[in-house]
């Protein structure tokens, strides 16, 4: 494919540039599948890089990233700094602990100083829905949404699009199931606009307190929600799925009185063997990590053949190395 | 453009040629207004008389606009906005009167707080400031205020919005001893326990992953006070009425005969949720739409709408919530609430009167929820005589205005500190000409 990303360009001689008009990636909503393509495709490319001996190359030489995390992360936050270090880029990792942010400053100083330094690509994480549109809005260094708030995790999403399609191939009319805490989730926010965008059928699975009403009443306005449907039984909505994706129930959501226990939801809601046998024979199982296991999913599925977690985080890898490509890339 | 001549009698001021549209008497014609000495002397045909002059050929002539509800944040916000450009602002949006609401610091729970604001209006005002009182001692919501002694020091209601009246013991107590003062409750209604949220919550909430505040946090509040006024006897005033089922619980309390009046915003009868979102390729995630109660669904709006149209509602009140720059230049969860209204408040309401809406709104009706309908919801004519009206004697308030001439919304060019809008860059059509506050002409 002509946007993939040329091996010429991982040897370090001028890369053809791809089709690629975005300066940042706030969310995957307003990306066509033709742009959700060239992701994985030069995602591909970058899975070959990692596979090497020697797992570097000089790409973005030159460049500086910072990670900006306003919230704890551990996987998302080493996936982009080591997806910078083996395209060559310098990394520097900020969190609120130890620097000015800790003495009030606000959002957009914060970046306006990083800006100044010198910052190439900032990579953010904030506890606010919303925080990277007002960056965007008003700096124009490149920015990638770590995760805002219950918004919006478009590399989670990527990834998660990328394992499929190397699991199942083409998504078209392919059935995956997300089950667990949808209203807090941003991880199946994205995953929803990703997935329908390659034609799958999405049903969201959960407790109707853990569902937004909208979703759960049906009444999608066209074009304002991704197409979905919603079975709040979960051995029903399993029935024949290509796919489940478990979310991580966090434990703060029964103590604000949302779920009557941990023990009810695991009974209702947690991806067990038993469970799995109403999928699609070689159905897989997936989850955004961190894992509860035991509440959401069993140990014995987190740990059997169906389970492609820990391949999500390895590809979770290429799909952050394409994506800083292509944003180092953007022709100006 | 109208003429002025100034040689003439300086205590004298004649409209000319206008449509004149008093709904408290039923007027609705081409006439000339003369005011002398600060009040409304005649309204009638080819007036003639040594007075300055100002042609409104082709203009709409009415009694100055009331607003209940608007936020003036003098004392302690200044930066925020001050009486004296809170009131230039709504003599540019041809609001003659308003009331200002006591969430300021220290909040109005005193006279002497009370004497402070009718004080600085006199000094430095544009239009008429009247204040409404905290319900309870520093807005906490757990005592009553001195309420007989702020009535006495000239406040015309009671309110702590911004804040509920949360405990239903305390509201119930309100209402009682505002009978024996003749003044009403205004109450901001939003249950706490299901709020908590910074937008409507609808599928505009869900797609954004914000924090939404569901309708029903609103209407079960309606509700409880509306059964409060049962009970009590005592006036209970829905501020910022936002949603459908709350119209619903209004009209029927009206058809009961309960003492239950109700204001709604400019900005609730025409700009819905999806604004939050913005209408580009990448989310807006606007904090000039950030306000509570929040801008809600089409159908709440447009049920907003018929509770005008068929009488639900009182008023139309501005909810002018006025911040500075930082206040809203910030994440949407920190962003303060409000919308920056005096202005635009006018220009908004005519989209109603459009012909091509299938729910069009006379402009006459219009006229009378900014004028008499306001003034008999607070029974403000009870202290000020004609108030609202261009009875002859009242008060020499007239607002004139084009109801045809298209504008853009250019906060910049406001009177107000505040540049809140979710409207900014929006065509109007229809604008304040020339704002007349006892005689003198405020804006214009």
């Amino acid at each position: 494919m002509s946007q993939r990303a040329p091996n010429s360009m991982l040897t370090d001689s001028p890369a053809e540039p791809p089709a690629w008009r975005h300066r940042n990636l706030l969310d995957v909503d307003i990306l066509s599948r033709e742009e959700l393509m060239i992701v994985l495709d030069n995602a591909d490319a970058m899975r070959e890089v990692l596979a090497r001996p020697v797992k570097r190359v000089p790409t973005l030489r030159g460049t500086t990233i910072a990670t900006l995390f306003y919230e704890p992360s551990t996987r998302t936050r080493a996936s982009f700094e080591v997806a910078g270090k083996v395209l060559g880029a310098d990394v520097v990792n900020l969190s609120p602990s130890g620097s000015s942010i800790e003495k009030g400053e606000s959002l957009l100083d914060t970046v306006r100083t990083l800006r100044a330094i010198g910052v190439d690509i900032l990579v953010m994480r904030h506890w606010q829905s919303g925080a990277p549109y007002l960056v965007a809005k008003h700096i124009d260094t490149p920015l990638i949404n770590a995760g805002d708030g219950w918004h919006a995790h478009p590399t989670q999403a990527l990834l998660d699009l990328y394992t499929l399609r190397s699991r199942l191939g083409d998504l078209q009319r392919k059935k995956i199931v997300i089950v667990g805490d949808i209203t807090h989730s941003r991880v199946a926010r994205s995953d929803v606009w990703a997935l329908t965008t390659m034609g799958a059928q999405v049903v969201l699975c959960g407790p109707p307190t853990l569902l937004p009403i909208d979703m759960r009443q049906g009444c999608n306005k066209a074009g304002g929600l991704p197409p979905v449907t919603v079975e709040l039984d979960f051995d029903r909505a399993i029935e024949g799925a290509d796919a489940v994706m478990a979310l991580r129930l966090q434990k703060e959501r029964q103590e604000a009185g949302l779920l009557p226990s941990l023990r009810e939801y695991s009974r209702l809601y947690q991806v067990t063997e038993g469970r799995l046998r109403r999928a699609k024979p070689g159905a897989i199982v997936m989850h955004p990590g961190p894992m509860n296991k035991g509440v959401e999913i069993s140990q014995s599925v987190a740990r059997s053949p169906s389970s492609v977690i820990d391949e999500q985080v390895h590809n979770g890898v290429a799909v952050r190395m394409a994506v800083l490509y292509l944003l180092a890339q953007r022709p100006e | 453009m109208m003429s002025r001549q100034m040689n003439r009698s300086e205590n004298s001021l004649l409209i000319k040629g206008g449509r004149v549209i008093d709904p408290s008497q039923g007027i609705d014609t081409i006439a000339d207004v003369l005011i002398s000495d600060g009040r409304i002397a005649k309204v009638g045909p080819d007036i003639a008389a040594d007075a300055e002059v100002l042609d409104a050929t082709g203009r709409i002539v009415c009694p100055g606009f009331v607003d209940l509800h608007c936020h003036l944040r003098e004392p302690g916000f200044e930066y925020k906005e001050t009486i004296e450009t809170g009131t230039l602002a709504a003599a540019r949006g041809g609001f003659t009167t308003v009331c200002a609401m006591p969430n300021t610091e220290p909040p109005l729970d005193s006279s002497a707080s009370i004497e402070f604001v009718l004080r600085a209006a006199r000094e430095r005002g544009s239009a008429r400031v009247l204040p409404i009182a905290c319900v309870t001692k520093g807005r906490a919501g757990k005592e009553l205020a001195e309420m007989a002694e702020l009535a006495a020091a000239g406040a015309i209601a009671f309110s702590d919005d911004g804040d509920p009246i949360a405990d239903a013991a305390i509201m119930r107590r309100a209402l009682e001893y505002s009978i024996a003062l003749g003044l009403p409750i205004s109450d901001h209604c939003e249950d706490k326990s299901l709020s908590g949220g910074v937008m409507h919550e609808g599928w505009v909430s869900t797609r954004l992953g914000l924090r939404g505040v569901p309708a029903a946090a609103e209407e079960s509040m309606v509700a409880r006070d509306i059964a409060l006024a049962r009970l009590t006897g005592g006036h209970v005033h829905i501020a910022h009425v936002s949603t459908a089922g709350s119209v619903d619980l209004v009209r029927q309390a009206k058809a009961e005969g309960l003492p239950v009046t109700a204001e709604v915003t400019p900005h609730h009868l025409t700009v819905t949720h999806e604004v939050v979102m913005g209408g580009g390729e990448g989310l807006a995630y606007d904090t000039n739409a950030k306000v509570n109660p929040p801008l809600r669904s089409p159908e709440d709006a447009e049920a907003c709408v018929r509770g005008l149209l068929g009488g639900t509602i009182d008023a139309i009140a501005t909810d002018h919530a006025p911040h500075a720059v930082e206040d809203k230049l910030c994440e949407f969860d920190l962003a303060a609430f409000g919308i920056s209204g005096l202005e635009t408040a006018l220009g908004l309401v005519l989209t109603l009167a459009g012909a091509n809406r299938e729910s069009a709104v006379p402009l006459p009706l219009l006229v009378e929820k900014l004028t008499t309908g306001p003034v008999r919801a607070f029974g403000l004519d009870k202290r000020f005589p004609g108030l609202g009206t261009l009875v002859e004697g009242a008060p020499g308030d007239v607002t004139v205005f084009d109801p045809d001439v298209e504008w853009t919304v250019e906060p910049g060019e406001f009177a107000s500190k505040g540049r809140n809008t979710p409207v900014a860059g929006r065509q109007l059509k229809g604008r304040v000409i020339a704002t007349v506050y006892e005689g003198r002409i405020v804006y214009g």
